[in-house]
């Protein structure tokens, strides 16, 4: 986790400024440098994320979300407010009416009977400051646009596929790591080896018969689909199994004496001793799950049953307008990834260096 | 809160005690073993090995169905139309399917061949930086790893919005042009400016072009020399507007075939996403290397140079080599990040193998799933080649 005190040594590195070398002068230069070339693009995305549709269309640079002040019209609409230099150099706010030629028509504001004409050179759009929060509702809990963009569909799927393959996922493995790491018997190392050989075979080589065999299972287009063709993993058997070789059998066999079943072993002794290790296939799964995108792809072909990735990028294949809708999407896709890893960030990174995978 | 999970946990438990009791008293204690094993190899049998198998059948047979019974086998007509090209390294004169094969490889050799050393050499220095005395390494590490934590569709996002025509990358090069444009424009200050720039390297120079001169105003000689000729200089370079640039014309970067721009960005988006992993392990290796070593060194009085290439490369090897056959393997699977960006485009200009086989099987009318399997079955003797180096050279480190 990223501590406020980290934060403050490393903002009140100056103090010690007198004593820097030019070398810790290069170094800091470097990773301030990649920090911005990480940091800024994922920023100016959840800034052009509150922008409105008009500004994205424009590709406005400016980092905040402008907009133009608007008074409403009689007729329902809305006049734009410009700020209008008068020849004397003093500046008034005028509601523009309409253009004729190089000249506008305008008004000022409270007095709408009394139109008059300025040079359009002379009128300066006058904008605020105002985040569009729509582009976040409408997708989510609005009505109408949601039929584009089912938000809350697509993420109920993906936290389903999350949560489920996740557990699976631990409990599948962890009975394999507890069988291979606590019994002796016949065939052991060749199982062992049978599931270390899997590795050999990357999903992304066995597409086409891993397809027919999801279909023939008529698993085509259901979660389930995509969630039990990657439960056992080889690598999480392995990580599992070693950790497990470490608790000492005294204790299974202090259990066998009280008469406890095999499995309540599993169960009661071995799960919750292996914890520290389960926690890093945890994280590495929900990692896995939740970015995954070519299986679910290929399995899930109906919009009802996309997940968010699925759905973003066919939402970005498909259109350019709704732009503000995909953005806002973007950051709420990358917001759960993002909550965790604040949370959980010495555990995820110390985990992954410590099995060097993710 | 958490004695009812307890609670639940143990319910559960007992719950799928029952029966697994019961069979227990059947079978024996000892052979509950292979009911531990038996999910797992069920899903590992029906959903790696059965498929492995099937893959090579499906190779052999043609149609378009899905449902095995109704594949005509074919031979090795699949492999003909992949193969069967007059020339490998000119894909045009392939047939159809091998067209699309033999470009897709290319192209993913060409990124692996790119993309990998730049990734390695970058994520060592960021280690090694990382690895050095500073403040608030956690932070840094942190930021660093995050963009791992994101998922290829988000991060193809993210950086195709930078990209457009319009976006934001393309306004920042316009202001940094019309700005310097402005600067080199902007009269005597700017040549005043650039006087003083130019002096620095004149000032050495004149000094040693008048070495042989022995007179006791040499030195104020060959300071006004340097003087006079940064003047004249920065008045010519600026007056002449040879450092005006042209005006910046944005690039459209993912779909501008004619400089490589889509495959540069591609190269570049995948590493953005995936250097921090790569950092991670090379990080873990470097802290891994005992202290003593170093300290030892420096009192023997070895540079710090010396002892980089002496004790840390040397340490560090076994974890490169995992770095780099890992990372080979993955970016020669790339298909994530590149499909969601430039789909494979402009034209077929940054299309991945990955790529080929999935809309051979699964794009367009034409289901040729006979032509997926078998470029599979030539993509995974490659990948598995790759993969037993990597076990080989991680048992060997785990073995010491």
């Amino acid at each position: 986790m990223i501590t406020g005190a980290e934060i403050g040594t490393f903002l009140s590195r100056r103090r010690g400024i007198g004593r820097l070398h030019w070398s810790d002068w290069l170094t800091y230069g470097y990773l301030l440098m990649g920090v911005l070339i990480v940091l800024l693009p994922i920023l100016w995305m959840i800034l052009s994320s509150l922008k409105s549709p008009a500004a994205l269309v424009e590709n406005d640079p400016r980092a905040l979300p402008y907009e133009q002040i608007t008074i409403p019209a009689a007729d329902g609409k809305s006049h734009t407010v410009f700020l209008w230099t008068r020849s004397d150099g003093v500046a008034v706010d005028v509601a523009l009416v309409g253009v004729r030629g190089l000249n506008a028509r305008v008004f000022e504001p409270g007095r709408p009977d009394t139109v008059f004409e300025v040079p359009r050179a002379s009128l300066q759009r006058k904008e605020t400051v105002a985040p569009r929060w729509d582009n976040y509702t409408e997708p989510t809990i609005g009505s109408t646009q949601s039929r584009t963009f089912n938000f809350l569909r697509y993420f109920w799927n993906s936290s389903f596929v999350t949560v489920v393959a996740t557990l699976l996922t631990l409990i599948v493995n962890a009975m394999a790591g507890f069988a291979l790491s606590k019994y002796r018997f016949a065939g052991r190392d060749a199982m062992a080896l049978v599931i270390i050989a899997t590795l050999l075979v990357p999903p992304t080589v066995i597409l086409v018969p891993l397809f027919i065999t999801v279909s023939k299972l008529g698993l085509l287009n259901s979660l389930w689909g995509v969630i039990i063709p990657a439960v056992a993993t080889p690598t999480g058997v392995f990580l599992l199994r070693q950790y497990m070789l470490t608790i000492p059998d005294e204790l299974l066999e202090a259990a066998r004496m009280d008469a406890a079943s095999e499995w309540k072993i599993f169960w009661r002794i071995i799960l919750p001793l292996s914890l520290p290790a389960l926690s890093v296939l945890a994280i590495l799964s929900v990692m896995w799950r939740w970015n995954d995108f070519m299986w679910p792809l290929i399995v899930l072909t109906q919009s009802e049953v996309f997940t968010l990735q699925l759905g973003l990028s066919t939402f970005k294949g498909e259109l350019n307008d709704n732009m503000h809708h995909l953005l806002a999407m973007t950051v709420l896709t990358l917001l759960p990834v993002t909550l965790v890893f604040v949370v959980l960030q010495k555990h995820i990174t110390t985990g992954i260096a410590n099995t060097g995978l993710k | 809160m958490s004695a009812a999970l307890t609670w639940i946990w143990k319910a559960l438990g007992d719950l799928i005690d029952g029966p697994l009791r019961s069979l227990q008293k059947h079978i024996g204690a000892h052979r509950m073993a292979y009911v531990f094993l038996a999910p797992n190899l069920i899903i590992f049998g029906l959903f790696s090995f059965w498929p492995m198998l099937l893959n090579f059948y499906i190779a052999f047979t043609g149609g378009q169905s899905v449902i095995l019974a109704e594949r005509p086998l074919i031979g090795v007509e699949n492999f003909r139309e992949l193969l069967a090209c007059p020339s490998y390294l000119d894909p045009r004169t392939c047939p159809v399917a091998g067209y699309s094969f033999w470009t897709g490889l290319w192209n993913t050799l060409f990124f692996a061949l790119v993309q990998v050393p730049i990734m390695v050499v970058v994520a060592l220095v960021t280690a090694l930086i990382l690895n050095r005395n500073i403040r608030g390494r956690g932070f840094w590490r942190a930021v660093y790893f995050y963009p791992v934590m994101l998922s290829p569709v988000v991060v193809a996002v993210i950086w195709d919005w930078i990209l457009k025509r319009r976006g934001i990358l393309n306004a920042l090069l316009d202001d940094m042009v019309s700005g310097w444009n402005d600067l080199a424009r902007s009269g005597v200050w700017f040549e005043i400016g650039l006087g003083l720039i130019l002096l620095l390297p004149l000032l050495p120079v004149t000094r040693a072009l008048l070495a042989r001169i022995a007179s006791p105003h040499r030195l104020r000689l060959s300071h006004g020399l340097a003087v006079g000729l940064a003047i004249l200089l920065s008045t010519w370079l600026a007056r002449s507007g040879g450092l005006v640039l042209p005006d910046y014309r944005p690039v459209n970067w993912l779909i501008d075939q004619r400089a490589g721009w889509p495959m540069f960005w591609v190269i570049f988006v995948y590493t953005w996403g995936h250097l921090g992993f790569y950092m991670l392990i090379l990080l873990a290796g470097l802290q891994a290397i005992p202290r003593d070593l170093y300290e030892a060194a420096e009192m023997d009085g070895t540079s710090r140079f010396r002892s980089f290439w002496r004790i840390t490369l040397p340490l560090l090897m076994p974890t490169m080599v995992v770095v780099l056959v890992l990372s080979l393997i993955r970016a020669f699977q790339v298909f994530d990040e590149v499909y969601v960006l430039t789909g494979g485009g402009p034209g077929q200009a940054t299309k991945m193998i990955i790529q080929h086989i999935y809309e051979s099987a699964f794009i367009g009318d034409a289901k040729r799933y006979g032509i997926a399997a078998a470029s599979s079955v030539l993509v995974a003797g490659l990948l598995m080649v790759l993969t037993l180096v990597q076990l080989l050279v991680t048992r060997r480190r785990a073995g010491g």
